[in-house]
C-alpha cells in the first residue's frame, strides 16, 4: 500500500497534464509536478506514519515498558529513523523507476539525487514525527498535526506560488522552514546538469534540521514520567 | 529490596506517604488493596518509570531504575503493554531481542506461560487473559532475579491461575524475587509476604497466617476489611 500510493499519485497526475499545454522551452508541467511529488512525498509520509505510531507507542505503555529494558534511547531513535527511512527508500526506489522509465519524466540533474533528496526527507519526516508525537495525547490530536506542521511548510516552500514572488514576511517565515531547502535542492536538481552549491547547502541544511528534529525528539523520551 | 521513605505525588495530589519497607530475595510478596490505593504507582518506583518526590527505592543494592538493573528486573504492566497488530511471538522476540536474548528463549517463555498453541496468533485477536499471559511472557523472557506483575492474574479461569502460581513459586525456589499486586484477596494465600496498601499508606505488613492470627478472621478478605476498618478508626480517632 505504502509502496503503490505514490506511484499511483504520479501516474493519476500524469494523465492530468496529459492534455495540458507546454510553453516551448519551458518543463512541462507534470516534470515540475512529478518533481515535487518525490521529493516532498517521503517528508509528509513519513512524518504522519512516526507521529502516529510514536503516539501510539506513548498511550499504550509500550514505550514506557521498553524503556524499562536495556534498551537506550538512541538505539530506539536509530531503530525509528533507519526502520522508516528503510521503506522511504524502497517507495521512493518504486515511485522513481515508474516516473523516469514509464512515464518519462526527466531531471536536468542526475536521477540518483533526487532519490538522495527523497531520503534526507523521509528522515526529516521521522524527526519532525517523533518530535510532534511528544505533543500529542491521542492518535486523533497526532494527525492534526498534518495540517499544523506539514501543510504550512509545504505551501511555504513554493509547491503552488514559488518563494521570489512571495510577501517578504512570508518568505522569512518559508526561510526557516526545512522543506523549503527540500524543495529548492528539488528544483536545482530539476534544472542543472551538475550538482549545484546550492544544492549540496539545501540538502545539509536538511540534513541538520533532521538530526536537531531527533535529538529533540531524543529529550522527550523520558524514563521517568510523573 | 528497599524502600525508605518513599513519597510520591502524581499531579497535586500524594500517591504515596512516607512508605518504608523491605523485601527478601526469592520471596513472593503480594501488594494488595483497593484499587486506586497506589500499588500501580508503588510497582513504577521499584522499576523506576515514576518519578518520585522523595525517599529512596533501592533495588538488589541499586537505586531503582539505573541501567544496571534493566536487564535484571522485569516489568509486566497492568494494561497488557503487547503490540496488538503482531503475533505473540513476534512480541516476545522482540522484549527477548532488547533483553540481548535469542528465539528460544522467546519460545521457552511462551511454553511457561501456556500459550504454545497460540504463539503465531496476531495479539489483537486473543481474549483478555490470553494477552495478558502474552503480556506476562514479555516480562520472563530475560530472566530477571526480581520480577514486578501488576497484576498477573487479572481475568484468567482458576486453572490458569493455578498454573501460573505453580510457575512463580518454582521461580521463588530459584531465587527469584516477586513482587505482585492484585485486588483480589485469594490470591493473598500464594504469597509468602503480604503488604496491605490503602490511601497511599502502608497498612501492614504481613503474612497471611499472621494476618489471620491478627485479625482472628478465616478469610483473608474479612481480615483485610477488618484490618481497613481499625486503621480507619485509628486516623479518625
Amino acid at each position: 500500500m505504502i509502496l503503490l500510493v505514490p506511484v499511483l499519485i504520479i501516474t493519476l497526475m500524469y494523465f492530468m497534464f496529459q492534455n495540458v499545454p507546454t510553453r516551448p522551452g519551458a518543463p512541462s508541467g507534470f516534470n515540475t509536478a512529478c518533481l515535487i511529488l518525490l521529493g516532498l512525498f517521503p517528508l509528509f509520509v513519513m512524518f504522519v506514519i512516526t507521529a502516529i505510531t510514536m503516539q501510539r507507542e506513548r498511550a499504550s505503555g509500550t514505550l514506557e515498558r521498553i524503556l524499562t529494558t536495556p534498551l537506550r534511547r538512541l538505539d530506539l531513535l536509530a531503530a525509528y529513523g533507519s526502520a522508516f527511512s528503510i521503506a522511504a527508500a524502497v517507495q521512493a526506489t518504486v515511485a522513481c523507476t515508474v516516473a523516469f522509465w514509464l512515464l518519462g519524466f526527466t531531471t536536468a540533474g542526475d536521477p540518483v539525487w533526487v532519490f538522495v533528496i527523497a531520503i534526507v526527507n523521509a528522515v526529516l519526516g521521522v524527526g519532525l514525527g517523533l518530535l510532534c508525537s511528544a505533543f500529542a495525547r491521542t492518535e486523533f490530536q497526532a494527525v492534526q498535526f498534518i495540517p499544523l506542521v506539514m501543510v504550512p511548510q509545504l505551501l511555504l516552500a513554493g509547491i503552488i506560488v514559488p518563494r521570489a514572488a512571495m510577501p517578504e514576511w512570508l518568505r522569512w517565515i518559508s526561510d526557516v522552514m526545512p522543506a523549503s531547502y527540500a524543495l529548492e535542492a528539488l528544483q536545482q536538481v530539476g534544472a542543472h546538469a551538475e550538482l549545484t552549491n546550492t544544492a549540496v547547502r539545501d540538502i545539509v541544511v536538511v540534513i541538520g534540521c533532521a538530526i536537531v528534529a531527533l535529538a529533540l525528539a531524543a529529550a522527550t523520551l523520558r524514563r521517568r514520567t510523573p | 529490596m528497599s524502600i525508605d521513605h518513599l513519597r510520591v505525588v502524581r499531579g497535586e495530589i500524594p500517591a504515596i506517604h512516607d512508605l518504608s519497607v523491605q523485601i527478601a530475595r526469592g520471596t513472593i510478596t503480594g501488594l494488595l488493596g483497593p484499587s486506586g490505593c497506589g500499588k500501580t504507582t508503588l510497582m513504577r518506583s521499584i522499576v523506576g518509570t515514576q518519578i518520585i518526590t522523595g525517599g529512596s527505592v533501592t533495588v538488589l543494592g541499586h537505586p531503582a531504575g539505573s541501567a544496571q538493573l534493566r536487564r535484571r528486573v522485569g516489568y509486566m504492566p497492568q494494561d497488557p503493554t503487547i503490540y496488538d497488530d503482531l503475533r505473540v511471538v513476534d512480541n516476545v522476540r522482540y522484549f527477548a531481542s532488547l533483553y540481548g536474548m535469542d528465539a528460544s528463549a522467546a519460545d521457552a517463555a511462551i511454553d511457561t506461560v501456556g500459550l504454545r498453541d497460540h504463539r503465531t496468533a496476531i495479539c489483537s485477536n486473543l481474549s483478555g487473559g490470553q494477552r495478558t499471559r502474552a503480556s506476562l511472557a514479555c516480562a520472563l523472557v530475560c530472566h530477571p532475579e526480581v520480577l514486578v506483575l501488576d497484576e498477573p492474574t487479572v481475568g484468567l479461569d482458576p486453572v490458569l491461575r493455578a498454573d501460573l502460581w505453580e510457575q512463580f513459586n518454582a521461580l521463588a525456589e530459584g531465587g527469584t524475587t516477586l513482587l505482585l499486586s492484585s485486588h483480589v484477596m485469594d490470591e493473598a494465600d500464594h504469597c509468602g509476604d503480604l503488604l496491605l496498601l490503602r490511601e497511599g499508606h502502608l497498612v501492614a505488613h504481613t503474612t497471611p497466617t499472621q494476618l489471620r492470627e491478627d485479625t482472628g478472621c478465616r478469610s483473608l478478605e474479612e481480615a483485610f476489611l477488618s484490618i481497613i476498618r481499625r486503621s480507619t478508626e485509628r486516623r479518625a480517632g
